[in-house]
């Protein structure tokens, strides 16, 4: 039960074709048409490699309260066609409750569809579209979905007007009579899985967590991006790109990752607040100027929105597996922070943070997000606005004084000039420096130097925001990131069944919260570590850092299946509490 | 601000006190004396330049100028400085690098710099070796060039930094010799002056690994002809010269890269108008 006395109701669908057949228009349509009837929402996308061809499917899930995670089932499936269904049909979870419509000229409907017990309906998805002059099989899908799941004609003819009307006005009505065509074949189906919203959209957003992480960086001061494009983190690119215009800053397409890297670390030299975005192969590829931005002391941000690795991996499907290189990706000692935002939503405070911690405390910082909140799109309620704002500790000229650039403070942090200001001169160094910037290899000055930039991260003041924590008990699940999500509704289903679970979502990874984690987990007598890498990276990591209370599970998976909340709940159930 | 501004500069205004780590009779002494001849020429306050480089023997230069510095990683000082000019327009941005750190790992910097044509200087003191790791060959030295991690040479045919930067749409190309203090200054001095991306390939003998190279200062001339602003004539030129006339020897119009960051921060308010329902 919410705060509003409703009881929480979800309905999910997923739209599957061959890339190009429009499935994720269909799912953007349907999720959007929702938003405006005052239903929240989150869709994700789920694509092969292939650029046109190959499988598409949205995944979308409608909720009467702000959810964040897809559900791991399904109510109902449309197939515009079949093709490449063996790559997603294991994602599916379909069940003897779910709805399976196919179109009847077309192929026959996979063993594994079939196996799962769904009622399959077939109709003549492609014979209708055809029957519409310009007509389009997924606009007859948009009608099918919308009347299974009960949605407001009205609202999603609002929205397939607004998406087509810069093709013309015969493409709206095209697409008008396609829906209409559709929503006349499911009439015995009819609002089959409703979902009532329990209040009305007020000024509520439509966003990706690569926008989201884009527009908090944004807000947190950042006006110089320098990036390569890189599946999935492409979109955050193409949204800073005019976003940073509009707001006199500007983004250069670099060469390739190793230039982004530094030229956002020559921007950030130059006294601008930067960010570059990219994943696993693209942070590979940065590291060596992550460790000059760290001994240089340059702050700069960089947002890895992971996929599944090592390599090439998968690049359109979610993991967690940058952990260990974004912790221990440098050589050297080179501690730096490194963050995870824990939602859709949470992208935009955690990009945010992330710019305030870099340019608070002179150092990279590395915001893990990952595929399935890059790409996600989701209904929100209005983001509040935060109080980070970019405030770089900077020099100012003294008559008579000899400027040390990496003067040894309390703090560990010490005032940057920037270029322009008269008596600040200094020279950047990736040498080891003393404190007027100079190389130096004497061991006095290295180790003040090593000393200084671990005391400034370890002693800053992350207040609050290095984890959410919710509910309560003795049985914990700790976890990072995306996991939170499904984390979060594992929690909800469990309370429903009188099981008070408690859950700890890292935001802040390193340096690692150590006293806080530990204050968390006081009294735990279990606690269950989730995380999405095959080989437990987290676990791992948690393991060389601090001793666990109580009896400790680890579960952690490769993806790209993702972690649902029912498999959450399992383990927990499996630990047999009374 | 409490420190006065000077107007009028010295050579010695933009040298550090740090004493370099070159060997002596390197040629870099004198890259040094050019560069800080051609900044009192230019006038500019030494905290309005910015001197970026990468590793090596000649990236170690920036802490031997009394302007900003950055000495990056091996590599990538031009990227560095890219980053830097477009988010500071205002600085006069010269980067500073070696035959080692520019052609080769910083090659594909190098290609799209030129091509990018962003308004700063790219100086590279070129000695045809490796110098700090003692004595490699690098892309532009000699095929039979006898190395103990070569050994009887590359058999490579030199990398031509020249021609490459015209081929890759650079706005300015020239060579001079580092003996020539003056000539250098003064190319630097047109170089800064030039819009858009300019690159100074400096001849500089390295005395340890190359002690032939010494004999340079014998068979260095002026470039015969007046520099065009034809990028395949001046490409054919330098294909067919001995690589030791110096001058300028291309100057081009493209236009330079525009985009920059600027001071007026607009209404971020406004960005959030796209996500509302």
């Amino acid at each position: 039960m919410s705060a509003t006395g409703k009881k929480f109701e979800s309905v999910s669908f997923a739209i599957v074709g061959s890339g190009g057949a429009g499935a994720l228009t269909v799912g953007s349509i349907l999720l959007e048409a929702a938003g405006k009837s005052g239903l929240y929402g989150i869709m994700n996308r789920s694509v092969g490699p292939q650029i046109r061809g190959g499988e598409a499917a949205a995944h979308v899930r409608l909720a009467n309260q702000p959810v964040t995670c897809m559900a791991g089932s399904f109510d109902l499936l449309i197939a515009i066609d079949w093709n490449n269904a063996e790559r997603f049909a294991a994602e599916m979870g379909l069940s003897e409750n779910s709805l399976v419509i196919t179109d009847s000229d077309g192929a026959d409907v996979p063993e594994v569809i079939v196996s799962s017990g769904a009622k399959v309906v077939a109709l003549p998805i492609k014979a209708l579209a055809k029957a519409v002059p310009g007509g389009r099989e997924n606009m007859i899908a948009v009608g099918l979905a919308a009347g299974v799941i009960g949605l407001s004609v009205q609202d999603v003819m609002d929205v397939v007007r607004s998406k087509l009307a810069r093709k013309g006005e015969a493409a709206v009505e095209a697409g008008r009579l396609c829906m209409d065509a559709g929503l006349a074949q499911v009439q015995d189906y009819a609002a089959r899985y409703g979902v009532d919203p329990t209040s009305t959209n007020d000024g509520r957003w439509l966003i990706t967590g690569n926008e989201a992480v884009g527009l908090g960086a944004v807000r947190g001061g950042v006006r110089f991006a320098a990036a390569y494009p890189i599946t999935p983190a492409t979109e955050v690119l193409e949204w800073l790109s005019p976003a940073l215009a509009k707001v006199g800053g500007a983004l250069v397409q670099a060469e390739d990752e190793l230039s982004s890297i530094n030229m956002i670390i020559g921007a950030s030299f130059g006294g601008r607040a930067s960010v570059t975005a990219t994943s696993g192969p693209g942070l590979a590829l940065m590291v060596e100027a992550i460790g000059l931005a760290q001994a240089s002391e340059i702050p700069a941000v960089i947002i890895d929105v992971m996929r599944g690795g090592p390599s090439t991996g998968i690049p359109t499907k979610s993991e967690q597996s940058d952990l260990n290189i974004a912790v221990y990706g440098c050589h050297g000692d080179a501690p730096h922070v490194v963050v995870a935002p824990l939602s859709v939503a949470d992208c935009l405070f955690t990009g945010q943070w992330a710019v305030h911690l870099a340019e608070a405390m002179q150092v990279p910082v590395i915001v893990l997000s990952d595929q399935s909140l890059g790409q996600a799109r989701i209904i929100i309620d209005k983001p509040a606005n935060i109080a980070f704002f970019a405030q770089r500790k900077t020099y100012e000229p003294v008559v008579e004084e000899v400027y040390s650039r990496y003067a040894l403070t309390a703090d560990g942090v010490s005032p940057m000039a920037i270029p322009g200001v008269a008596g600040g001169q200094y020279t950047a160094d990736g040498l080891t420096h003393a404190i007027s910037g100079r190389p130096s290899s004497k061991n006095e000055d290295h180790r003040d130097q090593l000393d200084k930039r671990l005391s400034k991260i370890n002693d800053f003041d992350y207040g609050d925001h290095w984890a959410e924590i919710e509910g309560s008990g003795d049985t914990v699940i700790l976890t990072w990131g995306s996991i939170a999500g499904p984390a979060r509704e594992a929690l909800r289903l469990l309370e429903e069944d009188g099981t008070q679970v408690k859950l700890v979502a890292m935001r802040l990874i390193s340096p690692f919260p150590k006293e806080a984690l530990l204050g968390a987990l006081e009294g735990a007598k279990r606690v269950l570590v989730i995380e999405q890498t095959h080989d437990g990276q987290f676990k791992q990591y948690l393991r060389a850092q601090c001793d666990l209370p109580g009896d400790i599970k680890y579960f952690h998976r490769a993806g790209p299946k993702a972690i649902g909340p029912t498999e959450i709940c399992t383990q927990i159930r499996d630990w047999n509490i009374s | 601000m409490n420190v006065p501004t000077k107007t009028a500069f010295k050579p010695g205004d933009y040298k550090s006190d740090l004493t370099p780590v070159w060997c002596p009779g390197c040629g870099d002494f004198h890259v040094l004396m050019s560069v800080t001849r051609a900044m009192a020429q230019l006038g500019t306050a030494p905290e309005d330049i910015a001197v970026i480089s990468g590793i090596g023997c000649s990236s170690r230069i920036p802490a031997y100028t009394n302007c900003y510095g950055f000495h990056g990683v091996h590599g990538r000082s031009l990227a560095l400085a890219s980053g830097l000019k477009v988010a500071r327009p205002d600085l006069t941005v010269m980067v500073m690098s070696g035959d080692g750190d520019g052609f080769s790992i910083g090659g594909n910097h190098f290609l799209h710099a030129c091509r990018r044509n962003i308004d700063m200087t790219y100086i590279v003191m070129d000695n045809r070796v490796y110098g700090m790791t003692k004595g490699q060959p690098s892309p532009t030295t000699e095929p039979d060039w006898d190395s103990a991690l070569s050994p009887g040479g590359t058999g490579l045919n030199p990398f031509q930094p020249l021609v490459i930067a015209l081929a890759s749409g650079a706005n300015f190309v020239a060579r001079t010799f580092s003996g020539d203090i003056k000539g250098t200054a003064a190319t630097i001095v047109e170089a800064v002056k030039h819009p858009g991306f300019s690159f100074v390939q400096i001849l500089s003998p390295c005395v340890t690994f190359r002690p032939d190279e010494k004999e340079w200062k014998k068979i260095i001339h002026d470039a015969s002809v007046e520099a065009t602003d034809d990028a395949a004539r001046a490409a054919r030129r330098i294909m067919t010269d001995d690589g030791f006339n110096v001058g300028v020897l291309y100057r081009g119009q493209r236009k330079p890269y525009g985009n920059h960051v600027s001071d007026t921060v607009g209404d971020l308010a406004m960005l959030d108008e796209e996500f509302v329902l």
